[in-house]
């Protein structure tokens, strides 16, 4: 009996304890939303109460002072490069999986060891890479590295599944006469669309909040993307804060709409690598 | 026959080639860049040696940098390890109804895939001064004679911004024990309640050893991460006030691109790159297959 009693006393407690987190976790999102629906003067006079009266200005604003020019231009380099990251790491990872070469070892380790190394250490030489490849200070000085620097993780995770799949089907169509990439469009990729859409929601995370590169690798105002765009916008806005926070807002919407839906496939992409940022 | 045998090279090669182009080859091209002086938009280079080195070893600047990410990762450790397995731990018991559990996960997760620069936009709001969350919060509770200016006074910026990281990853990492603690055998705890065991022993004797890899795992990405640290620190102090918080990233991005000493910003780079390796090496060694 006593037992039971000191079981649901513990249970309470620990219940309390995980919303108590939540709010943790929750309250500084909260306080950026309801901030951004004041004006600046009721932001400074009553910082943690309710909006008096919603306004939505500082949205308008927010995306007309170059807000909708960074989003768009995070929307290309992402699309970009995450298209080349899944298509080159699929072929790689099925390359890898589905024929005897002498070196495949030795290229998997060539291409695993990319994971090992950290953009910062390169930060330099890329930069005069870039510049001698008049690349510096055009979209392509993100997309590509940031190409370079996801494939090896894409193709670990695709080849991975590439090898959990019998090939008797392959068999078959190579038996019928199609060639390996005839094979490898007509029945690798249908059924492999759950993996492409792992490694590309996990490139997805990494592009669209990327600030390193972005930061270094282009000058521009005018290509550069929302994490860059955002200090820019902070410098320029200097005090006028309820703005801001409506571009956090909205900087912040398609990573957590996305992460809302897709749930499952953040979780699998995020845990089957072990890697962080 | 012939098709066979080139076309595995043909899907290899592009992505091999972009990964040798843009990720070893600026390494090794870091290396030789470290014992020049050299600047960022003429191509001349001087030859010079050790001596980026030997100033770095003397540069008070380094050493603080070297201690913040030594803080961040210890602390990091304790933290989102420590208290990621706990949670993690506490998430998967019978005191939390299955409902819950999902509800809980989702939002400690969450934190993990906003970008870090508008976590760390939201963190300026979160510890400014006036209408700062963390001192309204301190004044709630009658302790306002704790309020700083967290990110601007030396004593409180570096630990300002370790307390973000792990708002924003304690729920990454427990997410991984999660997993980890989900495949352990369900006839583990079936013996061991035949025991008798309580709930604390199947954690203390049970849980712990099982997850053991993933601890080491985890505290080795952990670890790797303190020191590869950058926008967190760019974004909120860039490094200031008076180099207080800064860390070896933004050292080497200040060196490159504000002081344009680029040799010695390769230097720097070589230092993380030889702490990072070796920490990398410890994580394949212990994940062993690279399946973790």
């Amino acid at each position: 009996m006593n037992k039971k009693k000191h079981y649901t006393v513990s249970k309470i407690l620990i219940n309390i304890f995980l919303f108590f987190l939540v709010i943790i976790v929750l309250y500084p999102l909260y306080w950026t939303i309801i901030n951004s629906l004041k004006t600046n003067n009721e932001l400074f006079i009553s910082p943690f109460s309710l909006p008096h009266k919603l306004i939505f200005k500082n949205y308008i604003s927010a995306w007309n002072l170059g807000l909708s020019q960074y989003f768009l231009n995070s929307i290309y380099v992402s699309f970009i490069s995450i298209a080349i990251t899944v298509f080159l790491g699929a072929l790689c990872a099925y390359g890898l999986s589905r024929f005897d070469i002498k070196a495949k070892n030795l290229i998997f380790m060539v291409v695993l060891g990319g994971l090992m190394l950290s953009p910062e250490v390169a930060l330099v030489s890329l930069y005069k890479i870039l510049q001698t490849l008049h690349l510096y200070n055009t979209r392509w000085a993100m997309i590509i590295p940031y190409i370079a620097f996801k494939l090896p993780f894409s193709v670990f995770l695709m080849r991975s599944y590439f090898i959990s799949f019998p090939k008797d089907m392959e068999e078959a169509a190579t038996i019928d006469g199609c060639n390996t990439f005839q094979v490898f469009y007509k029945i690798v990729v249908p059924i492999s669309l759950p993996i492409f859409a792992s490694t590309a929601i996990m490139d997805a995370i990494f592009v669209w909040n990327e600030f390193l590169f972005a930061l270094v690798f282009v000058e521009s105002k005018a290509i550069t993307t929302i994490p860059v765009g955002l200090m820019a916008f902070r410098d320029a806005l200097n005090t006028d804060w309820t703005v801001l926070l409506a571009g956090i807002t909205i900087a912040t919407l398609p990573m957590a709409i996305l992460f809302l839906c897709m749930q499952k496939y953040f979780v699998k992409g995020l845990t089957s690598g072990a890697v962080k940022g | 026959m012939k098709e066979r045998k080139i076309a595995p090279y043909v899907y290899i090669f592009p992505t091999l080639l972009l990964i040798i182009i843009f990720v070893y080859i600026p390494i090794i091209q870091n290396f030789y860049f470290s014992f020049f002086k050299m600047s960022s938009y003429s191509t001349v280079k001087t030859f010079v040696g050790f001596s980026n080195y030997k100033n770095i070893f003397a540069d008070e600047i380094f050493y603080t940098a070297v201690i913040n990410n030594t803080l961040y990762a210890v602390i990091s450790l304790i933290f989102q390890v420590g208290i990621g397995l706990c949670l993690a731990m506490l998430l998967e018991s019978r005191f939390v109804a299955p409902k819950l559990r999902t509800f809980f996960r989702s939002i400690y997760f969450m934190p993990s895939v906003i970008s870090i620069t508008v976590v760390a936009l939201i963190f300026q709001f979160v510890y400014t001064p006036d209408i700062g969350i963390l001192n309204g919060f301190l004044k709630a509770i009658g302790m306002g004679k704790y309020s700083h200016a967290w990110l601007g006074e030396t004593k409180t910026a570096i630990f300002s911004i370790i307390a973000m990281s792990q708002w924003q990853y304690v729920g990454y990492i427990m997410m991984l024990f999660i997993v980890a603690i989900q495949k352990i055998p369900e006839d583990i705890y079936e013996a061991a309640d035949i025991d008798g065991a309580t709930g604390l022993q199947k954690a203390l004797f049970i849980t712990i050893p099982q997850v053991k890899e993933m601890t080491l795992v985890t505290s080795v990405i952990t670890v790797i991460g303190a020191f590869k640290v950058f926008s967190e620190v760019y974004v909120m102090t860039s490094g200031g006030p008076g180099n207080s918080s800064q860390v070896l990233s933004t050292y080497l991005y200040r060196s490159a691109f504000i002081n344009d000493e680029m040799g010695y910003a390769s230097a720097i780079g070589v230092i993380i790159f030889i702490i990072t390796i070796t920490l990398s090496f410890i994580q394949i060694k212990i994940s062993k297959s690279g399946q973790v």
